[in-house]
């Protein structure tokens, strides 16, 4: 139960030259076709074992949803086939069916129908539903005098009432405040670990990171990547700033990770490392400890401005801290070809004993989706330990004074 | 087939909700409730009468009674009523749900049954309602051929739900059917002896009318309720053929083109 299998899937649409050509198609008794495929998807091969949590990214206009479409089966696809075993529940359009006029728990039985569920079984769930999405009395009222954030709720506790085989979410991870969202973030965590095959598109790195295994990148309709999340969401992250002639290596960078770097390479880094105190390049530094990173830049065209940025992360992936020098107001104008500059960042490694990487960046204005130079993730790998402070835990530094009172 | 039925099956729970839920909802926010869906029917028939028994004093020929006529013209009126509501809701009931079709996955031939439910459920209502008019105009009932109208009410259903699917699935592509039924359907209404016996009809153009399977259909209605007799049965088996190329036509017609139908929406 649980598993998704697509072999050689193919979406297209069918193009029609006017309206009458197609009336042409319908009533010619011969098989001419007048109509050209426009292809959405193409070519698409995966699977996805029991239990396995599997993050779909690409950007927009890739195929994401169509995909998603396709294995809840609400379209069908041109060529290729889906097998999927056990229950299939999809997260992708909260509150479709719901009727203003109705109370919330007609609009729960209403909906439940249109899972498929029996009545009876609807009226078992009922009161987990109402509990879970925490509404109250308003449960008797129509819908229509709800606020957005309780409609989405109470879609979201119907559509996840019974625990599915499959799960599939598109971006419907981020729903209602943030209180909510981290209890539906936890709900589906709890399906993960109870054994629910899980689908997910999300634009959001942080939440595929911590409930993927496993990504699959989408670009023009294909599978472009697939495999680890880092990766995968490094490749992505740079497929965002892809303008014209720009590109996209990946390499095995140190310690076996794979390290992306894209960009048009107008700019370049030449030299990036993390110094001591004292001057010398080092790889383990003591929390608290006084750091430089020191970065050597290449100017290899006339540009009109030129940021430096970097990010720090941890062993996920996930940012910890990030700046740029458009932030820090040192955004340097019209560096011209040849230029060599250094930009040197001293900061306190105030951070929690684990591995961290540095991600760099050269573009312009405040972030690298308008003009990306260069973007190198892992381009410094550092361990923090923790040598001479008191233990704790957690990636951030923030001892406290502590003052304790007895009466 | 087998596969399609059992998958109806399956949602029932959602064809019986969405059928009572759409009966609440057209009468939800009037104060006179459910009292409308009679009014309609009956101001109709309150003016067909006035205007053609009263003030052109138009008389059923053959038949005796001076409430023969409204009898004649509701029996008509009411059938035609159940047909083009299922026709016209039919031809459209793609394009309705069309956020629903995109958007979640259910056996797609639900909506169409969940018409006909809708459709039979408002003529339950009136029908029994005409039979009460009936037994207070007249003071007593056809009887027995009154049962002869279950097989011509499935004969009708059959013919209209068959044309209403054809409709539906080509209006999602070629939106003129849409536009032209509207306009087809009232010449049709005229062309079928509801409002007027077939008798009027020049002997030299009525088998033009008997081609029209509505001819039949209403005929039955008009034969049992006004003057007791039973359906003419010879005359349904044209009907019967031709409801069934319909739904079969239709059945291919939506297996083919189902897939394609949500991309177009």
């Amino acid at each position: 139960m649980g598993t998704i299998q697509v072999s050689n899937l193919g979406k297209a649409y069918k193009q029609y030259a006017s309206r009458w050509s197609r009336l042409a198609e319908w009533l010619s008794p011969f098989d001419t076709v007048r109509h050209r495929p426009h292809w959405i998807l193409r070519e698409i091969n995966f699977s996805v074992e029991p239990g396995e949590a599997v993050g779909i990214v690409g950007i927009n206009g890739a195929g994401k949803s169509t995909l998603l479409k396709l294995i809840t089966g609400t379209t069908q696809p041109t060529t290729g086939r889906i097998a999927t075993s056990g229950r299939v529940a999809a997260l992708l359009e909260l509150g479709m069916g719901f009727h203003a006029d109705f109370t919330g728990r007609q609009n729960v039985f209403m909906t439940g129908q249109l899972l498929g569920m029996r009545m009876e079984e609807i009226a078992e769930l009922l009161p987990g539903i109402e509990a879970f999405a925490e509404i109250g009395d308003y449960i008797d009222q129509p819908l229509r005098v709800y606020s957005s954030g309780m409609q989405i709720r109470l879609a979201f506790s119907v559509a996840t009432a019974r625990r599915p085989d499959i799960l599939i979410v598109d971006e419907a991870l981020s729903v209602g405040d943030a209180y909510f969202q981290h209890k539906s973030f936890g709900r589906i965590r709890e399906f993960r670990n109870a054994g629910t095959t899980l689908l997910i598109v999300s634009h959001d790195r942080q939440a595929i990171q911590s409930l993927c295994s496993r990504v699959i990148l989408l670009d023009g309709g294909r599978v472009l990547q697939e495999g680890e999340p880092e990766a995968v969401l490094d490749h992505y992250n740079a497929l965002l700033a892809v303008r014209q002639n720009q590109a996209i290596r990946q390499q095995l960078g140190e310690e076996g990770r794979v390290q992306t770097i894209s960009g048009t390479s107008e700019a370049q880094i030449i030299a990036i490392g993390l110094y001591s105190a004292e001057g010398e390049r080092v790889k383990s530094v003591r929390v608290g400890e006084q750091v430089e990173l020191r970065v050597e830049v290449a100017v290899n065209a006339d540009l009109p401005e030129l940021v430096f940025g970097y990010q720090i992360r941890d062993r996920l992936g996930h940012v910890v801290y990030g700046t740029n020098t458009y932030y820090l107001d040192a955004t340097l104008t019209e560096p011209r070809r040849g230029e060599k500059i250094t930009f040197s960042f001293f900061f306190a490694a105030n951070l929690g004993p684990e591995s961290y990487s540095i991600s760099a960046a050269l573009h312009a204005s405040n972030s690298h989706v308008i003009a990306n130079y260069e973007w190198r993730d892992l381009s410094v790998v550092f361990n923090v330990v923790n040598t001479d402070r008191a233990a704790f835990v957690g990636t951030a530094w923030l001892p406290p004074r502590l003052e304790c009172s007895r009466d | 087939m087998n596969s399609l039925l059992s998958a109806l099956w399956a949602y029932r729970g959602f064809v019986l909700g969405s059928v009572g839920r759409e009966f609440q909802s057209r009468y939800r926010n009037s104060l006179l409730g459910a009292a409308w869906m009679v009014l309609n029917p009956l101001s109709m028939v309150v003016v067909y009468t006035v205007i053609f028994s009263k003030l052109m004093r138009a008389r059923l020929p053959g038949a005796n009674g001076s409430f023969a006529y409204s009898i004649y013209l509701c029996a008509g009126v009411f059938a035609w009523g159940l047909f083009s509501e299922i026709v016209s809701n039919g031809q459209n009931v793609f394009l309705a749900n069309a956020n629903l079709l995109k958007k979640l996955s259910f056996p797609r031939l639900c909506l169409p049954v969940i018409v006909v439910c809708n459709a039979l459920l408002n003529f339950g209502i009136i029908f029994s309602l005409l039979l009460l008019l009936i037994l207070l105009l007249t003071g007593h009932l056809p009887g027995l051929p009154l049962l002869a109208l279950i097989p011509v009410l499935i004969l009708q259903v059959t013919f209209s739900v068959g044309l209403g699917v054809i409709l539906g699935v080509l209006n999602v592509f070629f939106r003129d059917v849409g536009q032209s039924f509207g306009i087809i359907i009232q010449f049709w209404f005229w062309f079928t002896p509801i409002v007027y016996p077939i008798t009027i009809v020049p002997e030299k153009i009525r088998w033009l009318l008997t081609l029209n399977p509505m001819t039949h259909l209403i005929g039955a209605y008009q034969s049992v309720l006004v003057s007791g007799k039973y359906p003419d049965w010879p005359s349904c088996l044209w009907v019967a053929a031709v409801s069934l190329l319909l739904c079969v036509l239709a059945l291919r017609l939506f297996r083919r083109h189902a897939g394609e139908m949500v991309d177009e929406l």
